[in-house]
């Protein structure tokens, strides 16, 4: 399962050695949730991996199945409400049907979560710095005193001014840049190895978005962690990604480096997703090319290519649209062994050269 | 009908001098005194022309919602003057506005927060059609179903309620709403934030027509600046209550002068810019922006500016033309941040470094 990260034109040419697989693999993910209304199909046969060091951006509009998907990492589905089946392997180690002990060495230990709102994660009764060290004395035998030593070093190391103080603060005396830098320190206490950001700058501005892009950036560099940043904003993924997973309708419908699918796009998609995005530079005057429709709901996702009651496209495919309507498109190998895409077009790269990269480039 | 409001022709649509908006802060207990006052716009000035587009982009709190609802007039001005086609509408009384109205509307963010959830999207939509008495009664249906389809919604959902449409078509409908009276002025309010990025592409392309079909003039603001560049010929920034920089696009976009837009424009991720574009600076702000209770004296910008002086602390900077557009900051500037062409030699490039350890004459930035 390293068919996503062997970049072809990584250097020294030796990909990931065949014996140890990457820290997180994810195999045939599938999770439904029964509701009222009928079975939810929220992630449906979901694979990627994610090696030590690397980043792995997941993209998709709202309701496509990211938050699910990563949860699931984390065992944080209710396994009385949902159906889920697949594997998941941190560091070896399997993780779907794993005891509740299993379950807090790698929530506490191997994996984080840091999540759009950090009231979710930091409670308004207690102070930051004690629920920072709480958080370390779990899994680390030693003193409150040593353990508030760390949460200071925490608070530090995200760049919580004057952090000898601030410890001692409520969530209520921190501005919101600085709550999501104190969710972050709490995060990496245990210096996790594998760290999953869902929508981490979502309801931040720009100028701190990018503060704490960079922060997570930077301790990636120092511990070599392996980060999952999901995100609805191609922008951030192509800022800080290596690689890049489309999600649509709880599936995966391109993936490959970011570099890859944002210049050589093979999905159509991707290509709405990137002809409905302004820039900052380049062309003013060309019209932003939206999807029509509007996502489907998961409780009946469309048959076939779910994609085909949005998509511009499907007269390229031999066979026609009756193919989109009825016939799932497999995941399959784009131009590049590390380009895995779903759609019946079968030249893709050719219909993007021709007819696509003019309107949305 | 209700009286037209007098019109002229010369002039923009839309003046707006020095105008300031102040929300006081009380003191908790029992007497509630007035402790402060919340700075939320202080001193802004721009004007609208007919049929044309200004961009407010900056950051929370920076004061873009008060400015847009002071200007459809749901806030009273503290100060300052706005003139409407040459008239003064910033002190008007409730009646006397009545027909002002008409010309100017608002479009909020929150598709979901700002419909009436017991109303159906035909009440919805022709309400301001009765208040006005803009049609017959008899003709308000039809009215209503016109403008459902102009905005791109199916004219027979008009019974409908707006629990049954989604975040994207509930936008349609606060659309369809400040269309009906056929308004010469919009304030879009961050109409697409709350949108998946394929919808609002389509909000903005209909925003876009409508505006070259009836020529609606926008104050259009966003705090995405990719999108505002999209919409807007003119873009104006602000920061905490202030605008720092006003100019055309390309000023704006190509050559800011303020560091503040310098730094916006340096931390917006843009997937053209991240992956095929050539140079960027990288700015990175530091901290918070400071209380509007309490704001900076001299340059509200200087406690987060990489260049502020003694002078930044003492004088605050006027809004001076400088390279083709207006700018407020002491040591004004241009600096290309981002850049579609990739630079060919690194070396030649002014960087920030550059400009900031030498204090050089001004880079050109062709
Ligand atoms: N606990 C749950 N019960 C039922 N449906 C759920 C539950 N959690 C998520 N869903 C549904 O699963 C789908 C995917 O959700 P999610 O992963 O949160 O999307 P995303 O993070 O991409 O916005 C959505 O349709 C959502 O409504
Ligand atoms: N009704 C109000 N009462 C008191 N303060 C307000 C009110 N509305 C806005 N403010 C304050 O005024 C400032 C500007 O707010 P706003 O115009 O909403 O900014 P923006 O739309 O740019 O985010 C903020 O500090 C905000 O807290
Ligand atoms: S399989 Fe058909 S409907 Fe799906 S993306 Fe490809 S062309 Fe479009
Ligand atoms: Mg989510
Ligand atoms: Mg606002």
């Amino acid at each position: 399962m390293t068919e996503v990260l062997e970049a072809p034109q990584s250097q020294g040419g030796a990909p990931a050695a065949s014996g140890s697989e990457p820290f997180l693999v994810v195999e045939n993910l599938t999770v439904q949730f029964p509701t009222h209304d009928g079975l939810v199909y929220a992630v449906t046969d979901l694979s990627y991996s994610v090696e030590m060091g690397k980043t792995l951006g997941i993209v998709g509009e709202s309701g496509s199945g990211k938050s699910v998907s990563s949860m699931a990492v984390l065992g944080l589905h209710d396994i009385k409400r949902s159906h889920l089946t697949g594997s998941i392997r941190v560091g070896g180690r399997e993780v779907v049907g794993a005891s509740a002990h299993t379950m807090r060495r790698v929530r506490g230990v191997d994996v984080a979560m840091i999540f759009q709102d950090p009231l979710t994660a930091l409670h308004p009764f207690f102070r930051i710095g004690k629920q920072i060290s709480e958080a370390y004395r779990i899994h680390h035998k030693v003193s409150k005193s040593v353990a508030r030593r760390r949460a200071i070093e925490m608070l530090d190391l995200v760049g919580i001014p004057q952090p000898d103080r601030r410890v001692d603060d409520y969530v209520h005396q921190f501005s919101g840049g600085m709550r999501q830098r104190a969710m972050i320190a709490m995060a990496l206490v245990n210096n996790p190895k594998l760290l999953i950001a869902d929508e981490p700058t979502t309801a931040l501005d720009v100028t701190v978005q990018a503060q704490i892009l960079d922060l997570i950036q930077s301790l990636q560099r120092e511990f070599g962690s392996a980060v999952i940043l999901i995100t609805h904003d191609l922008g951030v993924i192509a800022e800080v990604a290596d690689d890049v997973l489309v999600m649509y309708a709880g599936r995966c419908v391109e993936k490959g480096s970011t570099k890859e699918i944002l210049t050589k796009p093979e999905m159509p998609y991707t290509w709405g997703l990137l002809g409905s995005i302004a820039d900052v530079v380049g062309d003013v005057s060309k019209p932003l090319i939206p999807i029509p429709g509007t996502p489907p709901s998961l409780l009946s996702p469309p048959s076939g290519c779910a994609f085909h009651p949005r998509c511009t496209y499907m007269d390229k495919v031999d066979g026609g649209p009756r193919r989109c309507e009825t016939e799932l498109p497999e995941l399959r190998q784009g131009r590049r062994a590390d380009h895995l895409l779903r759609c019946h077009i079968s030249d893709p790269d050719a219909v993007y050269e021709s007819e696509v990269k003019e309107k949305i480039g | 009908m209700t009286q037209e409001p007098p019109t002229t022709t010369e002039g923009p649509l839309l003046e707006v001098t020095d105008l300031q908006k102040y929300f006081p802060v009380k003191s908790s207990g029992v007497i509630r005194r007035t402790i402060g006052q919340v700075q939320a716009v202080d001193g802004v000035t721009f004007s609208i022309g007919a049929g044309q587009s200004l961009g407010l982009v900056g950051e929370s709190g920076c004061g873009k919602t008060t400015t847009g609802r002071v200007i459809t007039r749901l806030y009273d001005p503290t100060a300052g003057s706005m003139k409407f086609e040459g008239h003064e509408i910033g002190h008007l009384s409730k009646k006397e506005m009545h027909p002002y109205r008409r010309d100017i509307q608002l479009i909020f963010q929150d598709p979901y927060s700002s419909l009436n959830p017991r109303h159906t999207v035909g009440s919805i939509v022709g309400t301001p059609l009765l208040v006005h008495n803009a049609v017959p009664k008899n003709q308000v249906v039809d009215r209503v179903q016109g403008l459902l389809e102009t905005v791109g919604l199916n004219p027979e959902h008009f019974n409908r309620y707006p629990s049954e449409f989604s975040g994207g078509q509930r936008q349609r409908i606060g659309i369809a709403r400040a269309l009906a009276l056929n308004p010469k002025l919009i304030v879009a309010d961050e109409p697409v934030s709350a949108l998946d990025v394929s919808i609002q592409a389509q909000v903005i392309n209909l925003l876009q027509d409508l505006q070259q079909k009836f020529g609606i003039a926008f104050l259009f603001i966003a705090h995405d600046l990719a999108i505002v560049r999209h919409f807007c010929p003119e873009v104006a920034v602000m920061y905490l209550g202030k605008i720092v920089e006003i100019g055309d696009r390309s000023s704006i976009y190509e050559t800011p002068h303020h560091p503040y837009t310098q730094a916006l424009l340096s931390a917006a991720p843009d997937v053209k810019q991240a992956v095929v574009g050539g140079r960027r600076e990288r700015i990175r702000l530091e901290g918070d922006v400071p209380s509007p209770v309490n704001p900076p004296s001299g340059c509200r910008f200087r406690t987060r500016c990489w260049k502020a002086q003694a002078i930044c602390a003492e004088q605050e900077p006027p809004l001076l033309e400088v390279g083709g557009r207006q700018v407020a900051c002491h040591f004004a500037e241009p600096l290309q941040v981002v850049s579609s062409l990739v630079a060919e030699s690194e070396s030649e490039a002014p960087s920030l470094q550059d400009l900031s350890e030498s204090g050089d004459a001004p880079v050109q930035v062709s």
